[in-house]
């Protein structure tokens, strides 16, 4: 019997919870503590927190965020963003995280996961790749929100992370992240078959089917969500965010979405799994 | 006031254990010092990473024989995940090591698949916990949980107890089913995280306050 994973995905930039498309654009969508209680309340599985710009800045300022939401949210918490040493590590643990996710830092130094993973445990260590489809059809690896080509190909650089140690891997498809087009289901197939550590699929989920049909068809058993759920929390949501601050505010201004994906509240988008006999929480 | 301590040996989920005792108004005093260990009421052993290491800065700390001495005392412990796996007496994480020996039998890696079907390593998620025996769970801290109640597990190796008795729980992941959680006089232990899992998880530490 397998159950299936819902991890709601936070970008953070500042104090503020954001949202683009295709990793770029980042409109601000309100406090991140607000969506991690929601999200809490309404039977997430996990959380994961990315700082978004951590790596341009060669920073990680999360720490505070994090803190405040161990104190009142009891599941795991997944950390990522300019996470560049052991030390780093054990500071975002030590804040309350349970795990980090690393990319940049992994790729310009893979050791980093060898040893962090025997420091740490493996469980405690996740890569995230962020993948782009190349004219011809092959996966590159990128960095910093899909800026950066590494020249890494991702089926083989997440065979390498494996044997490294990592014990876990969050795929985000660049190309369908922020869109509600749909998961780059061969992207996540080619992955999930040729390595045996669990894998979070991230990027594209536009509709309670789109989910649906990656875990009907037994490809992953973790999805990271974004719009298809903040879209729908942010209605529930006060608004707390401060205006003065740097960032896009032009959606919380005008409410107004162009995007073409059905939000979905995360009660009941595990409802509607549950009547599709998908074991979860 | 409970005297509750957390033992701080360099490695674990210190702080999410502390925040669920905090949650309900306790404040664990987290410490490696041998008198503070051996005054407590109610002892929590931590773990995330790998056994050796675990075990080297358990006995760096001259810990191993201060914890023998606390659980002679019979007051209540409890292992959480590697610190679960740390109460019994051998471990096959890289190599053979052995572990604190409080319960018998050892601690094994996950088969890679069962049945033809791959089982992924770790064993990250939430699963149920199923009793042996419904009525252990009444004088355990699982006492307010449902059979079946979902916990949150993160683990590449699972224990397997000599003696059938010591087990509280079992989960299965996938088709592969393994102890989740044991009992042996005062001692307890839970592979998964009751400080990660929810509301249900927490109660496990209110209930463990409340052994005698």
């Amino acid at each position: 019997m397998k159950t299936v994973r819902i991890i709601p995905r936070l970008d953070v930039k500042g104090p503020n919870l954001v949202k683009g498309i295709h990793l770029e654009g980042l409109r601000v969508l309100g406090r991140p503590s607000d969506f991690a209680k929601y999200y809490y309340d309404n039977g997430a599985d996990e959380l994961l927190f990315m700082d978004v710009v951590a790596s341009l800045y060669d920073r990680n300022s999360l720490h505070s965020i994090i803190e405040d939401t161990a104190k009142k949210i009891f599941i795991p918490i997944t950390v990522g963003g300019g996470v560049r040493s052991l030390e780093d590590i054990k500071s975002i643990l030590r804040a309350g995280a349970d795990k980090v996710s690393i990319n940049t830092a992994a790729i310009k130094n893979p050791e980093l996961i060898r040893d962090a993973s025997r420091e740490f445990g493996s469980s405690t260590i996740v890569v995230a790749i962020e993948a782009i489809k190349d004219k011809n059809g092959k996966y590159y690896a990128f960095t910093d929100n899909g800026r950066e080509f590494t020249g890494k190909e991702v089926l083989e650089w997440a065979k390498k992370v494996e044997e490294l140690g990592c014990g876990e891997l969050i795929i985000t498809s660049v190309d369908k992240e922020g869109t509600g087009k749909g998961f780059d289901i061969d992207l996540i197939k080619m992955i999930a078959d040729n390595v045996s550590i669990p894998i979070i699929a991230h990027g594209g989920a536009g509709s309670k089917e789109d989910i649906e049909n990656l875990f009907d068809n037994n490809i992953v058993d973790s999805v990271a969500l974004a719009s298809i759920l903040h879209y729908d929390a942010i209605k529930h949501l006060k608004m707390n965010v401060n205006q003065n601050e740097e960032g896009n505010f032009d959606f919380i201004n005008s409410g107004k979405s162009k995007l073409q994906l059905s939000p979905i509240c995360l009660s009941d988008l595990k409802l509607h799994l549950h009547s599709k006999e998908i074991n979860c929480r | 006031m409970k005297n509750i301590v957390i033992v701080d040996y360099g490695l674990g989920n210190l702080f999410s254990i502390n925040q669920a005792f905090l949650h309900f108004g306790y404040e664990p005093i987290i410490s490696c010092n041998k008198e503070i260990i051996l005054n407590a009421d109610y002892l929590v052993l931590p773990g995330v990473g790998a056994f050796e290491g675990a075990m080297r800065q358990l006995n760096n700390l001259g810990l191993v024989e201060v914890l023998k001495e606390y659980v002679k005392s019979d007051k209540p412990i409890m292992g959480v995940c590697l610190g679960m796996q740390l109460l019994f007496e051998k471990s096959y994480e890289f190599g053979e090591h052995l572990g604190l020996g409080f319960i018998e039998g050892e601690i094994l890696k996950f088969p890679s698949e069962v049945e033809n079907v791959k089982l992924r390593v770790p064993h990250i998620g939430w699963n149920k916990i199923n009793s042996f025996d419904r009525n252990n769970w009444n004088h355990s801290p699982l006492i307010e949980l449902k059979e079946g109640a979902m916990m949150y597990f993160v683990h590449s190796y699972y224990a397997k107890p000599s003696n059938e008795n010591v087990i509280l729980s079992t989960s299965i992941y996938n088709k592969f089913e393994f102890c989740s959680s044991v009992q042996k006089g005062n001692i307890y232990g839970f592979q998964f995280h009751p400080e990660k899992s929810g509301e249900e998880g927490l109660s496990i530490y209110k209930n463990f306050l409340k052994i005698k």
